[in-house]
């Protein structure tokens, strides 16, 4: 009786380890390492609504004229830092798209009122400004290698869901969604705010 | 079908740049890997030494690239793979630095890994790029641009005397004791499952019954005995070759060009 139990139960060792195979650890791993990048892409967009009023007063100090462009960047910070998107919420399409839309808005603001500086001599060679500028730069930068990253992670994660042995956990266990891959979506949305020296 | 194809699609068009794989020069164990030739010999040298001093007082790795051709992409894109790709920093901390000199495309970063971003910020790299690098490479004074870049850097980068004290130890001991960390937790582990339980169990019926309902454990300690944390990109003996110590980056730093 006991022989036939520790048999079983020597069985089950490999039973279990197939079962492992079938996604219970894979799936969650890749959801949470996604979520984890996501969770990046949306530090990087913070940092750059941080940095967005420090500039609207440095640039307001020398370029009064441009009162319009300050305006609209400001506007479009206040709605982009409004839009939230939850790491639960990344399979829902449309809430997605709204947060694209949102950041997009403000990326091509922001990219408007770079342009409108260059034909101010004294705010471009002000030291404060050249700082705020190289910080801005790098945080675009950095929200679009942090995008990119959630992107791979998206893309590993909706493989994991879909094929075989993963699938099967996936779909029984879990009832996983794909996650969706972040895009830029306002025109020229996808290049930084050119800045010139 | 088609829903994974646009999911793919979509992943593509995000990513936004070609997909045809980017080369990086190799490594190659040094700290200064000159792949654009700007450097005789002689400074190369003096540069090495000079960034392995530096990581063995700070535990911090510094690397200097000249690229010969960024292949159309973005200095800022390329900088960052390729410091992952090297993994220059350690692996925990993220405490790499790149500069990245790129002559063909007139083109020059300070890439700076996730754990040093609050110390070397954007604004002073781009300081730096500004004051002590371009104005040298526009007289066409390389050798002079990438020293004074690499000097500004480490300064920032040095660690007040009593830390960098501490990891100066740190690191000799790490090197010092060549059976580090001993018989690996993990491997203990197992075998106290083998012999306690699975191998009772199997003989269960030879050898008395106490063992027999062991109860099955399919998992452990999954680190089996990597013993080796930590100082993973320390300098192999003293001022020894390069290896990077798997750190990552995400953009920090700055660009400019001359």
């Amino acid at each position: 009786m006991t022989r036939a139990f520790s048999r079983l139960s020597l069985a089950l060792v490999p039973a279990l380890v197939a079962l492992s195979g079938c996604g219970i650890n894979s799936v969650p791993t890749a959801e949470e390492n996604a979520k984890a990048k996501w969770a990046n892409v949306q530090a990087d967009y913070q940092r750059r609504a941080d940095l967005i009023p420090n500039l609207v007063e440095t640039v307001k100090g020398f370029a009064k004229q441009e009162q319009a462009v300050l305006v609209q960047v400001t506007q479009a910070r206040a709605q982009a830092t409004s839009v939230k998107l939850n790491a639960d919420d990344l399979t829902d399409p449309a809430k997605v798209q709204r947060f694209q839309q949102a950041q997009g808005q403000l990326t091509a603001n922001l990219g408007r009122l770079l342009v409108s500086v260059e034909a101010y001599p004294q705010l471009k060679s002000d030291q404060n400004f050249l700082a705020l500028q190289s910080q801005l730069e790098g945080t675009e930068n950095r929200i679009n290698i942090s995008i990119k990253d959630y992107n791979e992670a998206v893309q590993a994660y909706n493989t994991t869901i879909r094929t075989f042995p993963s699938v099967v956990g996936a779909k029984l266990i879990y009832g996983a969604q794909p996650m969706q891959p972040y895009q830029a979506v306002s025109p020229n949305a996808d290049q930084a705010p050119q800045v010139k020296f | 079908m088609r829903a994974l194809l646009a999911v793919i699609t979509g992943v593509l068009l995000a990513l936004g740049a070609p997909v045809a794989a980017q080369t990086f020069p190799a490594a190659n164990g040094t700290r200064v890997v000159d792949a654009a030739n700007l450097l005789d010999p002689k400074a190369e040298q003096a540069l090495d030494a000079k960034l392995a001093g530096f990581e063995k007082q700070t535990g911090r790795q510094f690397v200097v690239a000249t690229i010969a051709d960024l292949q159309g992409y973005p200095i800022e894109d390329y900088g960052y793979k390729l410091g992952r790709t090297w993994g220059v920093g350690n692996k925990d901390r993220n405490d790499g630095v790149v500069l990245i000199v790129a002559p063909k495309d007139r083109k020059v970063r300070i890439e700076v890994g996730y754990g040093l971003e609050p110390v070397l910020t954007d604004a002073y790299s781009s300081v730096i790029i500004n004051t002590a690098i371009v104005p040298r490479f526009k007289a066409g004074d390389y050798l002079g641009g990438i020293n004074a870049g690499a000097d500004a850097v480490i300064q920032q980068l040095q660690l007040p005397p009593e830390e960098a004290a501490a990891r100066m130890q740190a690191a000799e001991k790490d090197q010092a004791g060549p059976q580090r960390g001993g018989i690996p937790f993990a491997l203990l582990f197992w075998l106290f499952i083998l012999i306690f339980l699975v191998l009772p169990a199997m003989f269960s019926g030879r050898r008395g019954r106490r063992y027999g309902r062991g109860p099955i454990v399919i998992w452990g300690p999954g680190d089996w005995g990597s013993s080796r944390g930590g100082w993973g990109g320390g300098s192999g003996g003293g001022f020894g070759g390069f290896s990077g110590g798997g750190g990552s980056f995400g953009g920090g730093g700055a660009s400019g060009g001359w």
